[in-house]
């Protein structure tokens, strides 16, 4: 049976024989056709001039469907912006599919898509790969593996090393949109809203502000899981500095905002996909926030914070009332209360 | 969403603020009910603003901190019995006699996070062959929607649904701590969500009977400011009233649906609290008529107990207000969210939990 005739995915598919061969000829590399897949070799040979930076991620997300994108997407998105964050210009990825039988077809050709879709924009091939079926039950419709190495920017120094006291933290969007927006589709929680995954690809962004701003670039970084507060709290304990923050500037979106005081949810922790900070010289910080406005990734750029030698390893957060509170990092999954 | 900024207003906070600087005299021990109002206290950083004489006790109104460890057990006990068991998302992290929800369903159980019981009611159609458990704990806040998944089984003629009770109720709670003998608390904020179901006809007999002012009081920054300074302003006048400062939510009937639905499943009865112990008429349990969406009842689990293992955490001290998280020896050492001890430490709403997550004292 063709590959055009089957409508899910089975056990064949990930045997290496023929319906292997089937489903990456007329799926994989007719979506990816480069010349480095084309070779059908065990791996690819590439040339990269300087330092690498290489990362790598797996995605198991449930639902594999979301409002704003699907596990495809997410998949290239989460390691570019890794290779991106190392300050670097990411360039070729591996990807590597675990499929549980019965996933169908239909679907997996739309994650595929996907795939393609969010390599162009973020200018990576997919250079290797791998498909494996594990049987019903084994798995939960589709994990997916991808390895990403980038150029490392010359202009960059990227180490928390670096990061002095009055440096600001510039974010480059709202937060807490993939949480909340992943949340509302999830089974016990479903709620109607309009909120829509951010996930995206940033490496233009920081790319373009390494061009400009170099060295006084001293670090970026994707909170991703764990969210805003729990990355910061994280470099606060690395570099024994303290961080201060304001409450009233932490761009969130309200709607984002009206469902996490539902769930009772701290919009801190919740996890990002297309947000990321960077730690500047107090010197720029004006004019980075204002070059990520002028981009279409970092339309609502602020300056959230400042690095301080005032009560060290502490995340310190000023309320809109003019209180204060430590932010603490994020233990376990973050559950909804109750009432 | 209306009222997220208004009530986060720092000049309308600061006005009340100078406010209780200038009419307060002497000391005032307020306990605040509710987790969610000790929550935000810890969370908007007020109780670093009140005046030094205005100190604030943090009450028993935590659900997951007060539900036995019986309950809990109960429901690992069903979850290896092959029961779905569906619950709150505060619940699955606190500890039993032996491990908690979270550690039985990394065990093989299948347990499900729900924001509404309604959701479980769904499971149980979805899943014919299996049985299907509902976590129903809580105050009077969650019994409607609670008593009210008991009704949808009903309609939809459901035989493999039913609900772990564990229901309490604020009142009780109050004269219970009002009687214990260390209590020093000269006011309280009523939980303002407990009267947006119930009303707050319950509550004058208790401020006259121990002379005590009662505010029903709201959750935001501002709400907790003023209903704190209505407080203070009864006291220094020596005044013992029940006032409203929630008034934009909390009628003082309550919601008659609500209170209609939970009539019709639940009915007063004790109940255990973990920490305090059994007070009477101080919870609920299920009516006759709707015995058989009982999981007490229907899996035998009434005189179900697991012999106890004595620990170190003062949760009862704690949620009767006579100690603080720091009072404790094991507090952010032994005892921590990642690592918890009793059950205030768990959910956010628990006094352990806020302290650990928020203060500005050294931990």
């Amino acid at each position: 049976m063709s590959i055009s005739k089957e409508s899910i995915i089975n056990l064949g598919h990930g045997s290496g024989g023929e319906l292997t061969r089937e489903l990456l000829d007329t799926i994989i590399f007719k979506t990816f056709n480069n010349p480095y897949l084309n070779q059908k070799h065990d791996g690819s040979i590439v040339k990269i001039e300087g330092e690498i930076a290489m990362s790598t991620d797996s995605f198991v997300i449930n639902p594999i469907f979301f409002k704003g994108g699907n596990i495809g997407a997410l998949a290239v998105h989460g390691t570019v912006n890794d290779v991106a964050m190392c300050g670097a210009i990411p360039k070729y990825l591996s990807l590597s599919f675990i499929i549980e039988e019965g996933l169908p077809m239909s679907e997996f050709k739309t994650i595929v898509a996907a795939i393609k879709d969010a390599a162009d924009q973020s200018g990576v091939q997919i250079i290797t790969g791998d498909t494996k079926v594990v049987e019903r039950g084994k798995g939960d419709k589709i994990f997916i593996n991808t390895t990403g190495i980038g150029q490392v920017h010359k202009k960059a120094n990227i180490s928390t090393a670096n990061i002095k006291p009055g440096d600001c933290i510039i974010v480059n969007g709202q937060i807490a949109q993939h949480g909340i927006a992943i949340m509302s589709e999830r089974e016990g929680l479903e709620f109607e809203s309009d909120i829509v995954s951010d996930s995206t690809n940033l490496n233009h962004l920081t790319i373009g502000l390494l061009d400009k701003f170099g060295d006084k670039i001293k670090l970026f970084r994707d909170p991703t899981r764990g969210g805003l507060g729990t990355v910061l709290c994280e470099i606060s304990t690395e570099i024994n500095l303290g961080v201060f923050m304001k409450e009233t500037d932490l761009p969130l979106d309200k709607q984002v905002a009206a469902v996490c005081e539902m769930l009772g949810l701290d919009p801190l922790y919740v996890a990002n996909e297309g947000v990321f900070l960077a730690v500047v010289d107090p010197s720029i910080a004006t004019e980075v926030a204002t070059f990520m406005q002028q981009h279409p990734k970092g339309k609502n750029a602020t300056n959230v914070g400042v690095f301080t030698t005032e009560h060290p390893q502490k995340v310190v957060m000023e309320s809109s009332i003019g209180g204060k509170r430590i932010v603490s990092p994020l233990v376990g999954e973050q559950l909804p209360r109750i009432c | 969403m209306k009222y997220l900024s208004e009530y986060r207003n720092l000049e309308a906070t600061k006005f009340y603020l100078s406010k209780l600087e200038e009419i307060v005299t002497q000391p005032w021990q307020i306990m605040e009910i509710c987790g969610g109002q000790t929550h935000s206290l810890v969370k908007n950083g007020i109780l670093e603003l009140l005046p030094k004489q205005v100190q604030m006790i943090h009450g028993p109104g935590c659900p997951v901190c007060v539900t036995p460890l019986n309950q809990i057990d109960k429901a690992i006990a069903l979850l290896k019995k092959g029961v779905i068991v569906c619950s709150f998302g505060d619940m699955i992290r606190v500890p039993g006699t032996h491990k908690s929800l979270l550690q039985a369903k990394a065990d093989g159980g299948d347990l499900r996070v729900l924001y509404s019981p309604l959701e479980a009611v769904k499971i149980a159609k979805e899943n014919p062959t299996k049985e299907v458990v509902f976590f129903a704990i809580g105050f009077e806040t969650t019994a409607p929607a609670n008593a009210l998944s008991v009704l949808h089984a009903e309609k939809e003629r459901l035989n493999n649904f039913s609900i772990l009770v564990s229901h309490v109720l604020v009142p009780p709670a109050m004269e219970a701590i009002l009687d214990d003998e260390f209590c020093s608390i000269n006011a309280f904020l009523a939980a303002g969500h407990v009267c947006a179901i119930m009303g707050y006809y319950e509550y004058p007999p208790i401020a006259k009977k121990h002379n005590i002012p009662i505010i029903i009081t709201g959750f935001e920054p501002l709400d907790l400011v003023q209903g704190i300074y209505m407080a203070v302003l009864q006291l220094e006048n020596n005044k013992a009233e029940v006032e409203n400062q929630y008034s934009r939510v909390v009628k003082k009937e309550g919601n008659k649906t609500a209170i209609d639905i939970i009539n019709k499943v639940f009915k007063v009865a004790p109940r255990e609290w973990r920490g305090i112990g059994l007070i009477p008429d101080s919870g609920y349990a299920i009516q006759e008529e709707y015995l058989k969406y009982d999981a007490d009842s229907k899996f035998n689990l009434h005189g179900f107990k697991l012999e106890e293992i004595p620990n170190t955490c003062i949760a009862g001290d704690i949620l009767k207000g006579i100690k603080k998280p720091f009072d404790c020896k094991d507090f952010g050492k032994s005892c921590k969210p990642a690592t918890p001890i009793g059950a205030p430490m768990v959910s956010s709403e628990g006094a352990c939990a806020a302290y650990y997550h928020f203060t500005n004292t050294s931990i």
